[in-house]
């Protein structure tokens, strides 16, 4: 009899070029992604033992974290600071040295954030292993690959050896049913989930995403979930291939065609977990019933909905989750038991891995059409993922929108995500972000993030505090 | 790569949960394209009151008379005592970089994020697993004890007090072996080049659309 599989298993099996005796395994790697930060001491790596990349036609690369947000007119003389500029100089020189499939330089107009720009050149395909110096890697589980970050002496690994040696997550399965209510998406039930089983709740496991609100959820909407499948502790999140993914995939630049497009097909069908496969671990959510989440603290399982109000240190009975809390709540400025909808905010950042891609565009846009950001707000940019959404969204006239709104239409890059370039809070600024990450001195030194979906940043961004962005909905 | 076989070191406490590697090293310095330079900024926002920049001299940096690294009594010290999930966030190996480059050649927490995990293994640092409750009784001995020390024995997978006091830990048996010779991993794997070969000339013959260059 045949032992029913999981998605996961069936991808981590294809995948095995040899198991030690311990179970540590050596996976063969069919995608690199590379970009300018994670990389250069592995190119030097690779230099200093005179070895080349085992198979350069796997690696397609971008410049992304660093790369500025305007002044692009200026091309690299616009990258004010010298130590960004030598890493996106330097991903150059080693593309040009040692080779790739791809490369979407800085001021190439199909440049933008790796894992943006993967699946939109077709890059990132069903059945792959896909690997990128870069945690948020897990997004690409959503067209059905095995995805995840590494770091640097791994991605030297896989340059030159195309494999990494690996061991065998376990298998959890969030089942989500129901229907989102209107102003209410992916990026809210990510929030939600990690506010339930915590940052550490899938350490050790792979987590696929099922159930008829996954089913029903578009490509872009799975890569926001699968993006924040990192922010739970998996190092991958899935979804199983389905017809949404294949439509998505048909077309794109570097997808196969013709015969191949066919005999891609056959394999990419079976890409799902067979019925009755194990999972060590269940977790079910109702998506009917979730309402816009709103992060308060310095990590992002310390989320509530736009209802709710900041905890009180003094109701949590462990005393090192109060201590976390009372840390949290210190560095944020902000009270216990304040409410949601009380907390101001001084600038909006829509962009990120997470939240960049043109059906975020479209929603936040909706919300802005004919509204104006609060006086308040000092600053309100919008950053797409790629110099591709920017056309798109451009084409479509939401750039007019936003500008109109009081928005910045800026160019694309991970931007004010993390702050490698020039786009950072300020300390003490409140920030209402579409990122994946609240981390203390994430979006700068002393910067506080509330980490929303584009509606909920959209609408924080008109009323100059968090609201419900159910009551703009027209 | 540095071997780790046995390490006796003082013992620092960094009381918080969910510390991860945006706090270990900020992303102002990962602009570096070298591999050396980061110990000096590890844990920056913390341990110093002054804004921490790129190519600062530390003599004239502003430490945080409160932090724990900053402490005299944890002067020195080489093991980390850490909470639960430490090294989440970001996959920067920039972090068990500065960690390394710091003096502390081993973290003890009761879990650890995965990237971060593997990244420790690659760098000659021990990161050590043990229970919750073990982990609380070390931050109390370490509190109530001024100069505590413990012993790591990788080959025998113990932790050991003064006391008398043994801790186990787990370990693969891969990882343990390759950090108990400082092995580069690279060269092992290189050792099974023609399986590597024999395996992606199947996947690629099978699903030709892998190997598309695009590069012209």
């Amino acid at each position: 009899m045949v032992v029913p599989r999981t998605l996961y298993d069936k991808l981590w099996d294809e995948h095995v070029v040899r198991v030690e005796a311990d179970g540590t395994t050596l996976l063969y790697i069919d995608r690199h992604l590379v970009h300018e930060v994670t990389s250069p001491q592995a190119y030097e790596g690779l230099r200093v033992a005179g070895r080349k990349p085992w198979r350069a036609g796997s690696v397609v690369a971008t410049a992304d974290h660093n790369t500025p947000t305007r002044g692009w007119e200026r091309g690299l003389d616009g990258v004010s600071d010298p130590t960004s500029r030598a890493q996106i100089e330097a991903l150059d020189v080693n593309i040009r040295a040692f080779g790739a499939a791809a490369y979407f330089p800085f001021l190439d107009p199909r440049q933008g954030i790796v894992h943006v720009v993967g699946p939109e050149q077709g890059a990132t395909l069903p059945g792959m292993t896909l690997v990128c110096g870069d945690s948020h890697t897990s997004t690409h589980g959503a067209l059905g690959a095995l995805a995840f970050g590494i770091g640097t002496s791994e991605v030297e690994h896989v340059l030159a050896t195309q494999t990494l040696l690996a061991r065998k997550s376990k298998n959890m399965l969030v089942r989500v049913e129901g229907a989102f209510g209107a102003g209410v998406g992916t990026k809210d039930l990510a929030l939600a989930l990690i506010g339930r089983i915590g940052t550490a709740g899938a350490t050790g496991y792979t987590i696929e995403f099922a159930g008829s609100t996954i089913r029903n959820a578009s490509l872009e909407a799975r890569m926001t979930l699968c993006n924040m499948a990192i922010e739970a502790g998996a190092r991958a999140g899935l979804v199983g291939v389905d017809a949404r993914t294949i439509e998505y995939v048909r077309g794109r630049p570097m997808a196969p065609t013709g015969p191949q497009w066919e005999l891609a097909l056959e394999h990419w069908n079976t890409l799902h977990s067979d019925a009755g496969a194990h999972y060590d671990r269940l977790v079910e959510l109702d998506a009917s019933r979730l309402e816009p989440q709103v992060s308060w603290g310095t990590s992002p399982e310390m989320v509530t909905s736009i209802g709710g109000s900041v905890p009180d240190p003094e109701a949590e009975p462990d005393p090192v989750r109060r201590a976390g809390i009372e840390r949290a709540l210190q560095y944020m400025g902000l009270q216990p038991r304040t409410a949601i909808g009380a907390i101001a905010i001084d600038k909006v950042f829509i962009g990120s891995c997470t939240n960049s891609r043109i059906e975020d565009l479209r929603a936040a846009a909706q919300i802005l059409r004919g509204r104006h950001i609060a006086d308040r707000v000092k600053l309100a940019m919008v950053v797409p993922g790629s110099g591709l959404v920017k056309v798109q969204a451009q084409a479509e006239g939401l750039d007019r929108i936003f500008v109109q709104a009081g928005f910045e239409w800026r160019e694309p890059g991970c931007s004010m995500c993390l702050g490698m370039n020039e786009d950072r809070l300020e300390p003490g600024e409140r920030c209402a972000s579409t990122s994946n990450r609240n981390f203390e001195g994430r979006q700068g030194p002393g910067g506080r993030t509330h980490l929303v979906s584009p509606v909920m940043a959209a609408a924080a961004a008109v009323a100059g505090r968090f609201v419900d962005v159910r009551q703009l909905l027209s | 790569m540095q071997a780790f076989t046995r390490h006796q070191g003082l013992v620092v406490p960094l009381d918080r949960p969910n510390v991860d590697t945006d706090q270990i090293i900020p992303k102002q310095f990962l602009k570096s394209i070298r591999r050396s330079g980061f110990g000096v900024n590890l844990f920056d926002e913390w341990r110093y009151i002054d804004r921490g920049e790129p190519g600062q001299d530390p003599a004239q940096r502003r430490p945080n008379p409160d932090f724990v690294l900053n402490l005299p009594r944890y002067r020195g010290a080489s093991i980390l005592l850490a909470r639960c999930n430490f090294g989440c966030g970001s996959s920067r190996e920039h972090a068990p970089w500065a960690i390394a480059e710091f003096g502390l050649r081993a973290i003890i927490a009761p879990s650890f994020a995965e990237i971060f995990y593997n990244n420790c293994f690659k760098n000659g640092i021990l990161p050590v697993v043990l229970e919750e409750s073990a982990v609380e009784r070390l931050f109390q001995a370490v509190a109530a004890q001024p100069g505590f020390e413990l012993l790591i024995d990788l080959a025998e997978q113990v932790v050991r007090a003064h006391d008398g006091s043994v801790l186990h830990f787990e370990v693969d048996a891969f990882r343990k072996q390759c950090l108990l010779h400082g092995w580069d991993d690279i060269g092992l794997t290189l050792r099974h080049a023609d399986q590597i070969r024999e395996f992606e000339a199947l996947r690629l013959r099978r699903f030709p659309w892998l190997s598309r260059d695009f590069s012209a």
